[in-house]
């Protein structure tokens, strides 16, 4: 078996769940001729009529999935960048979060809103946010951000299967840097769990997309040094996992957060919040966050963007500075 | 279609195309008069303290019952806004839901209590469910026809809305994709002249918000929206058409607003006295009783007849809401998540 990067295995995906259900259909800009990412690359030809050229308007985009997943369809939208995703805030936010809360679940929205997010890809600032911290706030909405090929597979086919708005993140810088192979892969199909990737008794860092990578390479040259790190790759970013999330956070006392969104009002303040109102007693250092700085895009130049962006080398030295406390 | 071809179609030129038989035409002035009594009787319970909000339609019952009629209730989808109490009751909604609606009720179909009065909603009836946020449900209603085009499933998405609503993004968006796909879909736009105390001059330049259908390619009618016939027999045939794959539709009817924006709004601040003073002479509801009476349609006892039943019926109907039970703070809870597969 053959390793597939990430970017393939959400095309193959996408095919297999086209193949198997006539009501799934794909809308987006560009997703006929393949996407700017290539992710739909020849669906179209395969499923004519099921692949659909979007204007570039992201709120209809969003709020035709809406009405066509209310309708029976099983709409996956592609918002080309997640950058631009903003302008169908209201109607991820404002609509499909509560389609079913307000209605007692008697209308409720299958519907997957794929879009490449993060940064490392010389994107500057309209190309690579973390735009996550916005939409997990939101209850109502699914928000899952794997990091492994084979996790994009089954939860991509999860989030189909959920009668629920699914935001699913895919990191672009991954698309084609990560590669695994799949066949007998350990692979998370539920969304709301995350995942104990590695297991040290030193410290716990949990991060996700391509942090969570750069915190597995961190955790690997830490421990030719002797310390030894469990990682959590938390995969859905909303509902958060509460129970892996703290059982991993008990198991050191020490929790190391990283993600590559800026620091205030990002997810890890909300993991900082679970761990110390119910894990505060099996703590032996305080909390660490290692995130973007407060500016508010990721800047061009690579020498500005490595300076924003975590990595193993960051994350390594936070990973010592904690495991000394 | 240009602007200047937006036709404003009489209704006297149409009624051979689709005449109402004298059944239908009870029905439209029970539906118009229910929808009325009802909206009183909610303000009343608001000065009473008994209802929180209110926010109604007076004054537009005519498009509202004009354009629901036009729909296969319980087949075509309806994305219809606040003011739209008279195409729910035209949908099918009852005297006591509506009641129940306006009173926050456990039991309100529509919401169970979770959101503000008037924010319709009904799987069964095919409503789809709406917030207060403007114009997003149009989309919807684009997305619905998508999705029946998509399954050679001949229903129509009727979208309703202000005029106020059409200056936001989410219209034209709406416009711009049911065009290109050619989707069953009628816009139905309700315009009172004001968005709130806002009034249509300082929200388009253009005297028709259907003259904006023509940059989509759109075809598009003005209707007197005072004139309940020459509703259903503008937006009949637009439906028809629709519905047989020529594309989207959009109808303004040309409407007034009786009332203020809500019961928390008072509309003397913003609307001149003799515009107030006026309504009388615009109000629909006569001006329907008025034209069947001259044309002898049916007779006037008949009228009498579905008056004092509408009355009873109303007076019942609210009377039985306010004994009804109100949610427990628990009933906030569950829902936020659809739960299972869905398969």
């Amino acid at each position: 078996m053959a390793e597939v990067s990430v970017l393939e295995a959400v095309h193959e995906t996408l095919d297999e769940v086209l193949a198997a259900d006539e009501r799934v259909f794909l809308l987006g800009e560009d997703l006929e001729a393949g996407g700017v990412f290539r992710a739909t690359d020849g669906l179209s030809a395969k499923y004519p009529g099921r692949v659909l050229d979007a204007p570039l308007a992201e709120s209809s985009i969003i709020g035709i999935t809406i009405g066509a997943a209310h309708y029976g369809q099983r709409p996956i939208a592609e918002i080309q960048f997640a950058d631009f995703i903003h302008a169908g805030f209201d109607q991820l936010c404002s609509e499909a979060s509560r389609w079913s809360w307000r209605t007692r679940g008697e209308q409720y929205l299958p519907m997957v809103v794929r879009t490449p997010w993060g940064g490392g890809v010389h994107g500057g600032q309209h190309h690579s946010q973390s735009i996550e911290a916005y939409y997990a706030h939101m209850p109502g909405i699914k928000v899952v951000a794997p990091s492994f090929p084979a996790d994009y597979r089954s939860l991509l086919k999860a989030a189909l299967a959920d009668p629920n708005p699914v935001l699913f993140l895919e990191h672009k810088r991954t698309y084609r840097l990560i590669r695994q192979e799949v066949e007998g892969a350990p692979a998370e199909d539920r969304i709301g769990k995350s995942r104990i990737t590695r297991r040290g008794d030193d410290l716990t860092v949990f991060a996700y997309g391509l942090m969570l990578h750069e915190s597995l390479a961190a955790a690997e040259e830490l421990a030719g040094e002797g310390i030894e790190c469990t990682v959590v790759d938390l995969l859905t970013l909303n509902p958060l996992d509460q129970d892996t999330i703290l059982e991993a956070a008990r198991a050191t006392g020490k929790v190391l957060i990283v993600h590559e969104d800026t620091l205030t009002g990002g997810l890890g303040g909300e993991l900082a919040g679970i761990i110390a109102e119910h894990a505060f007693e099996d703590l032996d250092a305080p909390i660490r966050r290692l995130a973007g700085p407060d500016i508010p895009p990721m800047p061009f130049h690579e020498v500005m963007e490595s300076a924003f962006m975590p990595d193993r080398t960051k994350i390594a030295a936070a990973a010592r500075d904690l495991a000394a406390y | 279609m240009t602007a200047s071809q937006t036709r404003v179609p009489r209704s006297s030129e149409m009624l051979d195309d689709y005449l109402l038989s004298e059944e239908q035409l009870e029905a439209m002035y029970r539906y118009m008069l229910l929808s009325r009594r009802l909206e009183e009787r909610m303000m009343t319970l608001n000065r009473q303290g008994r209802a929180d909000f209110v926010i109604a339609g007076a004054g537009q019952e005519a498009a509202q019952v004009g354009a629901g009629m036009a729909l296969k209730a319980g087949t075509d989808y309806a994305a219809p806004y606040y003011r739209d109490l008279g195409v729910m009751l035209v949908l099918g909604m009852t005297a006591r839901e509506a009641m129940l609606n306006a009173l926050g009720k456990l039991d309100d179909p529509n919401s169970f209590g979770r959101q503000m009065p008037s924010h319709w909603g009904s799987a069964k009836r095919r409503v789809l469910t709406q917030s207060s946020v403007v114009a997003t449900q149009l989309v919807h209603a684009v997305g619905v026809a998508l999705g029946a085009k998509m399954r050679n499933d001949p229903i129509v998405a009727f979208a309703s809305c202000g005029e106020g609503s059409t200056s936001r993004g989410d219209f034209h968006e709406a416009l711009n994709f049911a065009a290109i796909h050619k989707l069953p879909v009628i816009f139905f736009v309700e315009n009172n002249g004001y968005a709130i105390s806002e009034r249509t001059e300082k929200e388009m330049p253009v005297p028709h918000v259907a003259d904006r259908a023509s940059a989509y390619g759109i075809q598009s009618a003005v209707v007197d929206g005072l004139d309940a016939i020459a509703v259903y027999q503008t937006v009949r045939p637009a439906v028809d058409q629709a519905r047989r794959g020529a594309g989207p539709f959009l109808i303004e009817a040309k409407c007034f607003r009786m009332w203020a924006h809500s019961s928390d709004d008072d509309h003397r601040r913003y609307r001149p006295r003799e515009e107030l003073e006026n309504w009388a002479s615009r109000d629909p509801i006569a001006l329907f009783r008025q034209r069947v009476e001259e044309d002898c349609l049916f007779p006037p006892e008949d009228l009498d007849a579905i008056e004092s039943g509408v009355e009873v019926e109303v007076r019942a109907a609210a009377k039985w809401a306010l004994d009804q039970p109100d949610p427990s703070p628990d009933d906030m809870f569950g829902f936020v998540y659809k739960e299972g597969d869905d398969g």
